[in-house]
């Protein structure tokens, strides 16, 4: 306390900083506290006027630091004192003598430092400290483009360790722990735009025909859906923007081939090689029972395939309603840290034109062809009011497909949760929705409106339906199956 | 004893001689290869600390599922003439009237608790308009929603005080007057990066940088709540790309070629997600204080300096002109319900 008024008041501080004292008794640790004062003293610079600045080891200690950081001062303070003992050197250095200990006087202490200099590895380690003082400091100041990327990366890196709660679908009843689920939803909300975090995605300049905003696309469907949802047509969207908005994502497809229907994968692999995201990365996720049956397909260039093993089901319902809680168990184990975006299709069948980056949402759905231009009380919802699928008759969007869905990855883990836990309640309460796994996904996008709708280019079978003039083209599309000999 | 002590003090200065004058020469470049591009305009160094702070936003609201809405089907093969464009070719949603179900939307918004800020600049003579603007709001912007206006004034005591339904409220900010309009113009951006990054972010989840010479004339709701919106200006939806006063100077940064554009936006209508209408700012900030520094004023100020961000960082959601209009304009069939518009007023006198 006593010190510190001491200081406050510029009288030389007392006891071992006192340059006076040369009571000496131990010389080393005379040397190094002398050393610390020299230290003390630069601080202040810039010295006050009329001070004993011109004193080396200045009288007034130590005053309150303000400069920012402990490196600048040091810097500042070395860079001072290497100045000053450049002016000082040349002739000015008296001769170290051997018995320079306990023997220092103010005037001469920041030479005699030097002259003799304690340890080579002291000398190094200040140079060290004042390289990293000053260019920290210099580089600070100048305003430049890193400042403003790293201040960036900053906020992103933060906004993405956002907490959220979210709530499950409101019939999940235990399951999957909160916890976990929790945790695995940090990173939804930044699935507006594609991954890293909150950046608006930037395009590099393109050159592409203009929108005209009286003259829509297409008129003969719907293009929107009365949550901001596009519905994706031909004719509605631009590859090339799209493709250069999404171009660092990485996809993973989901595929199932269970029992016999290994049979279909060859195709499918060929024609999505063809088709589906080209120019992006793409993760293909074969889910068999027959890991040795899988078809060896060239992949083409940041492309590769994965093949899980997981167990089949006697029943094909059980099979197709199983695939929920597959997705649901990779989501958390990998597919979070390995792919941005998830589609998850049936195997049954192949890619015939584009299928790329316009699917990619944080929720998407596809229409099922059979069903585009029913009212919504002929769709085939599970209408039983005991099962978690239900749907009463004067609700319901549309009717969605179960065999082509997606969005990323925190999205798609949500929604195969919420599908799981629901059949599981209804396998307890002994009931099994019409339609199986689609049923539950019906009910889950009533609710959870998708953010972005396929048409039924993207789903479509030829020989069950005829082709209306409005599909301009077929994307992904039915394989002809047998389906009695297939499924047992 | 001496020897190696002489030899490490020498090694010593001479290295640090060597960081002083390598340090020094860099600095001495970093200034003058600045200077040689100036011409001397006034220009100052954004504040440093805003750059490196973490802001900490409000939490992102999930989507809540929506529950027991009734409403009619969407109808898939509808043949209903479709006027507008409702779009755009990278799938952002252009936004005018029929193409949204108000109701349904409330329901998804709702239970978000959402807080909407709304940014206008009033600033000389245009603190006139305070009072018309603010009584229109309340009766039409975001009606049933938390929202909290922020005005930015060099004159306080000339902000009158309007009655504010439940859940809003305004502040009043001061800013500093400049002698020329199309400096306070565009000292906007900055002051709106400034104001996000101090305040705004902890306080809202949306937020609307909006013109003060103008008035709500129909509900404003949000169906225009993104994650960064434009709107499409009034003069300029009808015409090619060629014809979009876009700057068309090589040397300034808001130089947007021929061949290049979307839509021409307004500089009267923008907003989105707080943190993206801050990078958004920022970017348009630096874009106008590179142009100082080559001493060139973009053609229509910060708004080509918007437009030609907007064509690199595309919007996520476009609102049509019903969301800014001009009254001189007649309002054309295919544009059903003017939400936003001019008021009649004298510019050259207000700007003098």
């Amino acid at each position: 306390m006593q010190a510190g008024l001491a200081r406050v008041q510029g009288d030389p501080p007392a006891g071992p900083l006192l340059p006076q004292s040369e009571a000496g008794t131990a010389g080393h640790r005379q040397l190094v506290e002398k050393s610390r004062f020299c230290l003390g003293t630069d601080l202040r610079w810039p010295p006050p006027a009329g001070s004993g600045s011109s004193h080396p080891d200045g009288t007034d200690g130590l005053g309150p630091r303000q400069e920012p950081d402990l490196a600048t001062q040091v810097g500042l303070a070395l860079s001072l004192r290497s100045e000053r003992c450049l002016q000082l050197l040349p002739g000015h250095l008296p001769p170290p003598t051997p018995l320079a200990r306990g023997r220092l006087r103010g005037v001469m202490g920041p030479r005699s430092l030097w002259g003799r200099s304690a340890s080579p590895r002291l000398c190094g380690l200040l140079l060290v400290a004042a390289c990293l003082g000053f260019y920290s400091n210099v580089f600070s100041l100048i305003p430049g483009r890193r400042q403003i990327g790293e201040s960036q990366s900053t906020e992103g890196g933060h906004l993405q360790g956002q907490a959220e709660v979210l709530p499950l679908s409101p019939d999940s009843h235990g399951g999957a722990p909160q916890g976990v689920l929790e945790e695995t939803t940090t990173q939804w909300s930044e699935r507006d735009c594609p991954p890293d975090t909150c950046r608006v995605p930037e395009v590099p300049r393109m050159v592409y025909p203009k929108a005209q905003l009286l003259k829509p696309g297409r008129t003969d469907v719907l293009v929107m859906t009365p949550w901001f949802a596009p519905v994706i047509w031909e004719g509605v969207f631009d590859s090339a923007i799209l493709d250069a908005q999404f171009r660092n994502a990485t996809i993973g497809l989901t595929v199932f081939a269970i029992k016999k229907y290994v049979v279909f994968l060859e195709l499918f692999l060929r024609t999505a090689e063809k088709h589906f995201m080209l120019g992006h990365r793409v993760t293909y996720y074969v889910f068999t029972d027959r890991p040795s049956d899988v078809p060896r397909v060239p992949l083409g260039e940041g492309r590769r395939l994965v093949v899980l093993e997981v167990r089949s089901y006697s029943r094909w319902q059980d099979v197709s309603m199983r695939r929920m809680e597959v997705i649901s168990a990779f989501s958390r184990r990998r597919f979070l840290r390995e792919v941005d975006y998830l589609v998850c299709v049936d195997v049954d069948m192949a890619f015939r034109d584009r299928v790329g980056a316009e699917i990619l949402a944080p929720l998407f759905g596809t229409l099922h062809p059979g069903f585009y231009a029913a009212a919504r009380s002929a769709f085939t919802y599970e209408r039983r009011p005991r099962s978690r699928a239900h749907i009463p008759a004067d609700e319901g969007d549309f009717y969605y497909a179960g065999g082509f869905f997606g969005g990323s990855v925190a999205e798609v883990l949500r929604l195969a949760s919420a599908c799981q836990q629901a059949m599981a309640a209804d396998r307890a309460d002994g009931i099994e929705a019409v339609w199986h796994d689609e049923s539950h996904l019906n009910r889950y996008l009533l609710y959870r409106k998708p953010a972005k709708v396929l048409s039924p280019e993207y789903l479509w079978d030829e020989h069950m339906l005829r082709r209306p003039p409005f599909l301009r083209k077929l994307r992904f599309v039915a394989v002809p199956k047998d389906h009695a000999a297939i499924r047992h | 004893m001496l020897c190696p002590a002489m030899r490490c003090h020498r090694l010593a200065l001479g290295l640090g001689f060597c960081l002083l004058s390598g340090t020094a020469l860099c600095l001495l470049w970093k200034y003058f290869e600045n200077w040689l591009l100036i011409s001397y305009v006034p220009y100052y160094l954004p504040c440093p600390e805003i750059f490196n702070m973490e802001l900490r936003y409000k939490g992102e609201k999930p989507f809540q599922p929506v529950t027991q809405s009734l409403y009619p089907q969407p109808k898939l093969l509808e043949q209903r003439p479709t006027e507008l464009l409702t779009l755009t070719p990278w799938l952002a949603p252009i936004v005018s009237e029929g193409t949204f179900s108000p109701e349904l939307l409330q329901r998804i918004y709702e239970p978000l608790n959402l807080t909407i800020g709304l940014t206008v600049f009033a600033v000389g003579k245009y603190t006139r308009f305070v009072e018309h603007f603010l009584e229109s709001a309340e009766r039409f912007f975001m009606r049933g929603h938390r929202v909290h206006y922020y005005v930015f004034t060099n004159e306080p005591a000339a902000i009158p005080r309007v009655p504010l339904g439940p859940g809003r409220r305004l502040s009043v900010l001061l800013i500093q007057r400049h002698s020329r309009w199309e400096e306070i113009s565009t000292r906007r951006m900055e002051t709106i990066s400034r104001h996000i990054a101090e305040r705004a972010h902890r306080e809202v989840d949306y937020i609307f940088c909006l013109d003060v010479d103008m008035v709500f004339r129909n509900p404003w709701g949000p169906e225009t709540l993104g994650d960064l919106v434009a709107a499409i200006h009034p003069g300029y939806y009808a015409v090619p790309r060629q014809q979009f006063p876009y700057e068309r100077r090589h040397t300034s940064t808001a130089f947007v070629a021929d061949d290049e554009g979307d839509f021409y936006y307004g500089g009267a209508v923008f907003g989105g997600r707080v943190a993206k209408v801050y990078e958004f700012t920022r970017g348009c900030h630096m874009a106008i204080l590179a142009d100082k520094a080559n001493g060139i004023m973009a053609a229509w100020q910060e708004e080509s300096h918007l437009n030609r961000r907007f064509i690199s960082y595309k919007p996520s959601k476009v609102l049509s002109p019903e969301y800014l209009w001009d009254d001189r304009k007649p309002q054309p069939p295919s544009l059903k319900l003017i939400r936003f518009s001019t008021l009649d007023k004298d510019t050259s006198w207000l700007r003098s």
